[in-house]
């Protein structure tokens, strides 16, 4: 007997399943897959993929290097595909940079001054704190693929009719 | 539908026949055999497997109540008002609605936890774990007469971090030597560690860890532990293997994302039990469960699924008013 294969899929090998929509709109399950909206988005487009109320998750492309964004509470990076590094550094002032009643990540048009707070590898799997207060920038050698969990903010952008099944669609 | 709440409880001595103790909470009545579970109520009486009976009185303890809906079956089951817990017979099945024979009764939710708690502990014999997949090697066997207990395995404390897994003074990440090792099935995931420098100062900011090694080896099922929290926002992923022992139905919309692998979803009408969609979630796949609906989870490989729970106790009376939408997103 075979050794079981744990199938996690990537940027180039993903197989989504479906709604099959028996007496139902298949619209109300917002069904899309973090590989391929990444596979069509531009490099750091952090595109929703999920949004419960205020709080979003956002499929990104990590390819080269990123802006530097900040945020006033704290992000999670979950990894789902290739390798991806980040920088931290703390803002000398970081209210200047973001209201700290704010939500959601803003794309800084430089980098900001500051302490350097630190480095983080990331492969497939692995999970980063984005911590609140902090600036930060992603850089990838190849295309890879980050999930996060933050809140809705000037960097999200929502584009559900294009990345999400609209039609009844019984998985192959 | 009795509205004032319940406060009879009562333990009976275990059975001279089968060993096991029963259980009165209200008008409900609890016994258990070698196989079956029943139940009995003012206007009906319920039997059940004593196997699946004991799953998802496992995850309704384990879980508090959870958000919403839990349906054992058609027929029985619990929702959480936060605080004060309906228990119901037949009140969400079309056939004993109509004929009256349905009946709910509602009690104090700590009451009620530390009955069910009691229940769980008494009707779990030795070597027997409600939290395992019925495929693995130390999952046991619910039948028979009573014989022993199995308090490690019920008494499971659910992972709840406050931040993150892994940071200090947080949930520890789970490894061989604190007794976690990799489940059969996950074998060859990776347990490599992310690269973390953290300069002086920020040991406890800059931070990660390995999620993917972390549910390889969770030791149990069906069982969404919270990993990372932003605000009211909680990722709580989990390992899944055979079947969701509850037809969860929710009160907010509760988000997918299938991390490894494949489940399917039965998806019904929260009211009715009237089928709605069928629903295939592979690696990548991210799916939404609207609030007016009941899902349970088909997993034939143990896989990994982030469940994505927006925690407001709010939520429900926002949905209730319109305030928040049934459906997540409009487009």
């Amino acid at each position: 007997m075979s050794e079981y294969k744990t199938v996690f899929g990537g940027l180039n090998d993903f197989t989504p399943g479906g709604v099959d929509a028996i007496d139902d709109n298949p619209k109300n399950y917002v069904f899309s897959n973090v590989f391929d909206v990444a596979s069509r988005s531009a490099p750091y487009e952090r595109v929703a993929v999920g949004k419960n109320l205020e709080y979003v998750m956002e499929a990104l492309r990590a390819e080269g290097q990123s802006p530097w964004y900040v945020c006033a509470h704290d992000e999670f990076a979950l990894c789902m595909d290739g390798e991806v590094e980040i920088h931290l550094v703390k803002p000398d002032d970081a209210d200047a940079l973001v209201d700290p009643d704010s939500e959601g990540a803003v794309v800084l048009d430089e980098a900001p001054d500051g302490r350097k707070m630190g480095r983080i590898v990331l492969r497939r799997g692995h999970q980063a704190l984005l911590p609140g207060g902090g600036a930060y920038r992603f850089e990838a050698g190849a295309p890879s693929v980050i999930l996060t969990q933050t809140i809705q903010g000037p960097a999200t952008v929502e584009r559900w009719a294009e990345i999400c099944q609209s039609e009844s669609r019984p998985a192959a | 539908m009795t509205e004032a709440l319940q406060t009879h409880y009562k333990i009976a001595p275990a059975s001279n026949e089968t060993g096991y103790k029963s259980y009165e909470a209200g008008s409900f009545r609890f016994t258990r055999d070698e196989y079956f579970v029943s139940i009995v109520w003012p206007k009906g009486a319920h039997t059940m497997a004593a196997d699946g009976f004991m799953r998802a009185m496992m995850r309704t303890v384990a879980w508090g109540f959870f958000y919403g809906t839990l349906s054992y079956d058609p027929v029985f089951g619990t929702t959480n008002h936060y605080g004060i817990v309906d228990m119901f017979a037949g009140t969400y099945h079309p056939v004993f609605k109509e004929n009256g024979r349905d009946h709910l009764e509602k009690f104090k939710a700590e009451d009620l936890l530390e009955l069910f708690r009691d229940l769980v502990d008494d009707w779990t014999n030795e070597g027997y774990d409600p939290f395992a997949a019925p495929g693995e090697d130390d999952a046991g066997q619910p039948w028979g007469r009573k014989n022993g207990n199995n308090a490690d395995a019920v008494t499971r404390i659910r992972v709840t971090a406050n931040r993150m897994v892994g940071l200090p003074g947080d949930a520890e990440v789970r490894t061989d030597a604190n007794g976690f090792p990799q489940n059969r099935m996950f074998a060859d995931v990776s347990s490599d560690r992310p690269l973390v420098e953290a300069e002086p100062g920020f040991e406890g900011e800059v931070a990660a860890f390995n999620l993917y090694d972390y549910l390889s080896r969770s030791d149990v099922t069906w069982n969404p532990s919270v990993c990372s929290v932003v605000k009211e926002s909680l990722f709580c992923p989990t390992s899944e293997e055979f079947i969701l022992p509850v037809e969860h139905g929710n009160d907010r919309c509760e988000w997918f994302v299938q991390l490894s692998d494949e489940i399917t979803w039965e998806v019904k009408d929260k009211n009715t039990g009237k089928p709605r969609s069928r629903i295939v979630m592979r690696a990548g796949d991210v799916a939404c469960m609207p609030a007016d609906i009941r899902h349970q989870g088909y997993s034939p490989k143990r896989s990994m699924l982030l469940v994505w729970e927006n925690a407001s106790p709010r939520i429900p009376d926002m949905i209730q008013s319109g305030e928040a939408p049934v459906v997540a997103v409009q487009f």
